[in-house]
C-alpha cells in the first residue's frame, strides 16, 4: 500500500476536534476515497449530536424520522440504564442508508476517532449503500426520508382521528409480523411520499366504486345450492385470487384482510415499507461492516503514510481498530456470535492479499483472482455483487479458516453428544466454509411461514402452514402470541400447522380463536 | 462542498414521547413493582434509585421464532484448540450460551424480566398516584413567593452602600504593588534629605538628583491612584425564593419493652413513607424524632429507632416534648406541623386524662395531620378485632376523631398492610371530605 510521496504537514494535533479540523480531515479522506480506492458514495451529510441525542437516535431504530411507539420507548429505557450503569457503550456514530446519505458523529469522540467514524461510515458504508446489488433493489434512498416523514405524519394523523390505542393495537400486531413482510422474490416498486399520498387517494375513490364479493355476499343461500366439487372449485379459484400462497404475510392482511378499514392498511403498508428497507442490512451484515473496517483501515493508513495525521493519532486509531475487529474464541468470556467487523474486515484485508501476494493455495483455490494485482477492483466488485451468504461462500480462504481456526459442530438434539464435523484441515475447508455461509442465509433468520388457506365458505378461518426444514420447530408460545395478533388484523380464527419440508408429515398445530 | 452539521443544540428528548408510552403500557407492572420495592425494600431508598425490574409479560414483543434448543444444527465457531474431526463433545449445560436474563418464575416455566430505570418523578407520580396531601390549610404559602437576599459573590459594579472595603482594598493594594506607586514614607524619607541638604545650603548635583527623583515619583504617585475605580468590588446579592411551603414532621414512637422490633420497624415504615410523601409536597421537611417510655426525650433518628429502652408508658410526655419543641423551635405562622405516632397502645391508665387534654388543646390544633397509627402482631388482632375490645390508648384518642378532620388513627400488623393504610389515610376522599 505504500506509496513514495512527499511528507506533509499534520492536519492536526491533539484529542480535540473543531470544525475546521473536521473540514480539512474531510478534504484528505476524500481525496483518498475519490483517488485511491475510487469509491462512488452519495453526497454526505454528517452531523454532530451529543450523547443525549445519540441514545434518542438509538431508539426508532436509528432513523432520524420515526413515528411514536411504546417498544421503541422500550429499548430506550433500557439503553438508557445500561448507558448510565456504565454497563455499555454507545455507538461512534450512526450511518443511515439514504441520499444525502446521514451519518451521526459524537461531541465526545476525539478528532481521530471523527477521523475515523467519517472514513468508515460517510465513505465506507456509504459506498456500500450505494453499490450493493441489494440495496439497489430493495431501498430508495432517495426517497427513504421523505417517506418516514409521510409515515411519522400519517401515523399522528391516525392517533388524532382514531385514537392512539386503536393505532398502538394496530401497530404491535403489524410489528409482530415485521419479518415476516418482505416479497422475497419480487422487487419492490420504489415508493415516494407523493406517491404514497397519490396511493392513498386512489385507493379512496377506487374504494367507492368497490363492492368486495367475497366478503359481502351472503354465504349461507350460497352453501345450499352447492355441492362438494363446486365449493372445491370455488376454493381453488380464491386461493388463486389471493395468491396463494403467501409467505408475505403483513402483504396478505393489507390487502385481503376482511376487517381492516382504509387507514389500517396503510399503516400496515408503512410497517411492511420499513421492514423492506432494512431487508438488505440483514443480510449484508458481514459485508457492510467489512467494507466500512476496509475503507476506514486503508484510509487511516494512506494519511499516516501522507504524514497527515500524527503517530500518536496512528497509535489511538490502531487501539481503537483492533477493539473493533477483535474475535473472542467461542469459549472466551465475551464470546456472543461471530463478529461481524472481524470476520468482514478480516476477509477483506484477505481478499487484497490473494490479489496481491497470494502464495500457492491462493493459486488453487482462487484462480481467477490470485495474482490479479486489482485488490480494489476485485473488492468493489464483490461488494457489489454479493451478499454475506455468497460472499462468505465465494470469498473465505483456507487460511482465514486456519487463522479463525473455525470449526463445524454438528447438534442434533435428539442425540445426546454434539459432533464435530470439520476443522481447519484439508478435508474441512469447504464444509466449514459452506455451513458458515448457510448460516448467513435469510431463512436462518426468517421462518418459512406462508398463508396456506383461507376458509372462505364457512367460519373464515386463516390457516398458516411453517415449513419445518432440519427439525427445527417454531417456539410454539411466541408462535400463538403472534397468531392472537394476526386474528385482530384478520378477525376470524387463525390457525397454524407445521410441516416436515421433506417429509410431509404434520408435527405440530395450533390455534388462535378470534377476539 | 461538504458541510459538517452542528445538531447538539437540537432539541433533546426526542424519545420522550415514546418512553411516556411506554410508562404507561407498562404502568400495571410498574405500579406493582414500586409497590414492592416500598413494602420489602429498603425505604430510604425510595426515590434515589429508580431502578426497577418489571416482568416483562405484556411487554413481550412476539414474533414468529425457532426454537433452537430443538433439531439439528450446524454451528461454525471460532477458536478451535483441541477438537478433531469426527470428536463427540459432551453438550454444555442448558443455557451456557451465554444469553442469561431468565429466572424461572413461579409456575414453572422461565420469565424474561426487564430492568431499567425510572426517574424520581417518574416513581414518586407512581407511588402517590390517587394520594392528595389532606387539609392543606396554608395554602398562602403557594400563591405568594417570598425572596430572600443571598450573598452571590462580588461584582464590579453596585450602589457604594454594598462596597466591599477588605476586598476593595486588598485589590488597590496588589495594583499598587505591581504598578510600583511610591509610598509617602518613601516620599518623606525624600523631601527629609533634600530639606536637609538646601539647609546645608549646597546646591550640588546630589541635590539635583534628588529634586528630579522627587519630581519622578510624586508623578508617579499621581499616575497610580490609591484606589482606582478597577479596584472597587461590591458584594452581590441574588433574590432566592424563600422556601415557603416547608413543614417539620414529629414522629413520635413509644420504645418500651413492649414493643417489638418487628412493630418498630412496621413503624419506621410507616415513618419513611410520611416524610417521602411530605417531601414531594414541601421544599423543606424537618424531622423531631421524639421517644418514650415513662418520659420522652428528642433524639436522633439512629437513636430513634436503634436503641432499647425499659421503662413504663406515659404517652403524655411525647406530647408534651412535641410542645415543646413546636414553642421552641417551629413557630407556627411559619411550619406546617405534621406528625406520626406510632405505639403498641399501651399507656398508664392515669395519664388519660392529660393525654386527651394535651392533644385536643395544643397538639391537634396546630398540626395539619397527625395520623395516629397502632402496630401490633396477629394475635393482638384477634383480640382488638371487637369494637368493644381497644387499648388504652385507641380508646382516648378515639374520643377526638370526631373533632378534628385532621386526625387519623389506623392498625398495622404486617408490612404488607402499610401501604394500603398510607393510601387510605391520605386518599383524596378524605381530603374532599376535609
Amino acid at each position: 500500500m505504500a506509496k513514495a510521496q512527499k511528507i506533509q504537514e499534520p492536519l492536526y494535533e491533539g484529542a480535540e476536534w473543531s470544525f475546521e479540523k473536521l473540514d480539512c480531515v474531510y478534504d484528505a479522506i476524500e481525496e483518498i476515497a475519490n483517488t485511491e480506492l475510487g469509491l462512488s458514495v452519495y453526497p454526505n451529510q454528517i452531523e454532530v449530536i451529543t450523547s443525549e441525542q445519540m441514545l434518542d437516535a438509538y431508539s426508532g431504530i436509528g432513523m432520524p424520522l420515526m413515528y411514536n411507539h411504546w417498544s421503541f420507548g422500550k429499548s430506550f429505557v433500557q439503553d438508557e440504564f445500561y448507558y448510565r450503569k456504565g454497563m455499555r457503550g454507545l455507538a461512534y456514530e450512526i450511518v443511515i442508508n439514504s441520499s444525502p446519505c446521514i451519518s451521526y458523529i459524537m461531541e465526545e469522540n476525539t478528532m481521530t476517532m471523527q477521523a475515523l467514524v467519517v472514513a468508515h461510515a460517510a465513505f465506507g458504508h456509504n459506498h456500500f449503500f450505494k453499490n450493493n446489488h441489494l440495496f439497489k433493489q430493495w431501498t430508495d434512498a432517495e426517497a427513504i426520508l421523505d417517506y418516514m416523514h409521510f409515515a411519522r405524519e400519517y401515523i399522528n394523523k391516525c392517533e388524532e382521528r382514531h385514537g392512539v390505542e386503536a393505532v398502538e393495537e394496530l401497530l404491535d400486531a403489524a410489528h409482530a409480523l415485521r419479518e415476516n413482510a418482505v416479497d422475497h422474490y419480487s422487487r419492490p416498486v420504489p415508493m415516494s411520499r407523493e406517491m404514497a399520498q397519490q396511493r392513498i387517494d386512489d385507493r379512496e375513490e377506487h374504494k367507492r366504486g368497490d363492492y368486495r364479493d367475497i366478503w359481502r355476499t351472503l354465504p349461507l343461500k350460497e352453501v345450499e345450492i352447492e355441492d362438494e366439487e363446486v365449493k372445491s372449485q370455488r376454493q381453488e379459484a380464491i386461493m388463486a385470487k389471493f395468491g396463494l400462497p403467501e409467505a408475505n404475510l403483513l402483504y396478505f392482511f393489507e390487502k385481503h384482510s376482511p376487517i381492516l378499514e382504509d387507514w389500517q392498511r396503510e399503516i400496515l403498508r408503512i410497517v411492511r415499507n420499513i421492514a423492506q428497507y432494512f431487508y438488505p442490512q440483514k443480510q449484508t451484515k458481514v459485508m457492510n461492516e467489512g467494507c466500512a473496517c476496509f475503507c476506514h483501515y486503508f484510509i487511516m493508513n494512506r494519511l499516516f503514510d501522507k504524514g497527515l495525521i500524527t503517530e500518536g493519532a496512528m497509535l489511538e486509531f490502531i487501539d481503537y481498530h483492533t477493539r473493533v475487529v477483535a474475535q473472542p474464541d467461542f469459549d472466551d468470556q465475551r464470546w456472543s456470535g461471530i463478529n461481524p467487523y472481524a470476520l468482514g474486515f478480516a476477509m477483506m484485508q484477505d481478499i487484497y492479499r490473494i490479489c496481491h501476494e497470494p502464495t500457492d493455495e491462493d493459486k488453487l483455490w482462487f484462480p481467477d483472482i490470485a495474482g490479479s494485482n486489482n485488490g480494489i477492483e476485485v473488492l468493489k466488485d464483490a461488494w457489489a455483487n454479493y451478499r454475506d451468504e455468497s460472499f462468505i461462500l465465494q470469498f473465505l480462504s483456507p487460511k482465514l479458516i486456519r487463522e479463525f481456526r473455525l470449526f463445524q459442530i454438528h447438534d442434533n438434539s435428539a442425540l445426546p453428544h454434539l459432533k464435530v464435523d470439520a476443522i481447519h484441515d484439508s478435508r474441512g475447508y469447504k464444509k466449514v466454509r459452506s455451513a458458515l455461509a448457510k448460516s448467513y442465509t435469510v431463512s436462518a433468520m426468517t421462518l418459512d411461514i406462508q398463508v396456506a388457506d383461507v376458509e372462505f365458505e364457512g367460519d373464515r378461518a386463516i390457516t398458516l402452514r411453517h415449513m419445518v426444514h432440519d427439525d427445527v420447530p417454531i417456539d410454539g408460545k411466541e408462535a400463538e402470541q403472534v397468531m392472537r395478533r394476526i386474528a385482530q388484523l384478520w378477525g376470524y380464527d387463525v390457525s397454524l400447522y407445521c410441516e416436515d419440508a421433506l417429509t410431509g408429515k404434520i408435527l405440530a398445530t395450533y390455534d388462535v380463536t378470534a377476539p | 462542498m461538504m458541510h459538517f452539521i452542528d445538531r447538539r443544540l437540537n432539541p433533546k428528548g426526542k424519545s420522550l414521547p415514546n418512553r411516556q408510552r411506554f410508562i404507561r403500557r407498562a404502568q400495571n407492572q410498574i405500579r406493582k413493582a414500586v409497590k414492592e420495592a416500598v413494602n420489602g425494600g429498603k425505604v430510604t431508598d425510595i426515590g434515589h434509585n429508580g431502578r426497577i425490574t418489571i416482568p416483562s409479560k405484556g411487554l413481550n414483543e412476539p414474533r414468529f421464532k425457532y426454537d433452537y434448543s430443538k433439531g439439528k444444527h450446524d454451528r461454525v465457531l471460532p477458536g478451535n484448540k483441541e477438537f478433531s474431526t469426527g470428536d463427540q463433545i459432551k453438550r454444555p449445560p442448558k443455557g451456557g450460551e451465554g444469553q442469561g436474563g431468565k429466572k424461572a418464575s413461579e409456575d414453572g416455566d422461565g420469565e424474561d424480566s426487564f430492568q431499567f430505570s425510572l426517574s424520581r418523578e417518574e416513581f414518586l407520580d407512581v407511588f402517590f398516584e390517587d394520594l392528595e396531601l389532606p387539609d392543606l390549610v396554608k395554602t398562602s404559602l403557594k400563591e405568594e413567593v417570598e425572596f430572600e437576599n443571598q450573598r452571590a459573590g462580588y461584582v464590579r459594579v453596585g450602589s457604594p452602600s454594598n462596597m466591599d472595603l477588605k476586598r476593595t482594598m486588598r485589590h488597590s493594594l496588589a495594583r499598587r504593588i505591581s504598578m510600583k506607586r511610591p509610598g509617602s514614607e518613601e516620599l518623606n524619607t525624600l523631601r527629609e534629605e533634600i530639606l536637609d541638604l538646601e539647609a546645608r545650603g549646597r546646591k550640588t548635583k546630589k541635590l539635583k538628583e534628588l529634586h528630579e527623583r522627587l519630581e519622578q515619583l510624586e508623578h508617579r504617585r499621581r499616575f497610580v491612584p490609591y484606589i482606582d475605580p478597577l479596584d472597587v468590588r461590591y458584594k452581590s446579592f441574588t433574590k432566592i425564593p424563600k422556601p415557603n411551603t416547608r413543614a417539620v414532621m414529629f414522629c413520635l414512637m413509644d420504645v418500651s419493652g413492649s414493643m417489638s422490633e418487628s412493630m418498630k420497624d412496621l413503624a419506621k415504615r410507616f415513618f419513611m413513607l410520611l416524610h417521602l410523601f411530605l417531601s414531594t409536597q414541601y421544599e423543606r421537611v424537618e424531622l423531631v424524632f421524639i421517644r418514650h417510655t415513662h418520659m420522652a426525650k428528642e433524639v436522633d433518628e439512629e437513636t430513634f429507632f436503634y436503641s432499647r429502652e425499659t421503662g413504663g408508658t406515659i404517652v403524655s410526655s411525647a406530647l408534651e416534648e412535641m410542645e415543646k419543641v413546636l414553642k421552641d423551635r417551629y413557630p407556627l405562622g411559619d411550619w406546617n406541623v405534621y406528625a406520626a405516632q406510632a405505639s403498641d397502645g399501651d399507656n398508664f391508665a392515669s395519664d388519660r386524662e392529660k393525654c386527651l387534654a394535651i392533644m385536643g388543646d395544643v397538639i391537634l390544633p396546630a398540626c395539619q395531620y397527625f395520623a395516629y397509627i397502632e402496630v401490633m402482631d396477629e394475635q393482638e388482632l384477634e383480640i382488638f378485632k371487637d369494637e368493644q375490645n381497644m387499648t388504652d390508648l385507641w380508646r382516648i384518642y378515639a374520643q377526638l376523631t370526631a373533632g378534628f378532620e385532621q386526625f387519623a388513627m389506623r392498625r398495622v400488623v404486617k408490612p404488607n398492610d402499610i401501604f394500603p393504610v398510607f393510601q387510605d389515610l391520605f386518599s383524596k376522599e378524605n381530603a374532599g371530605d376535609g
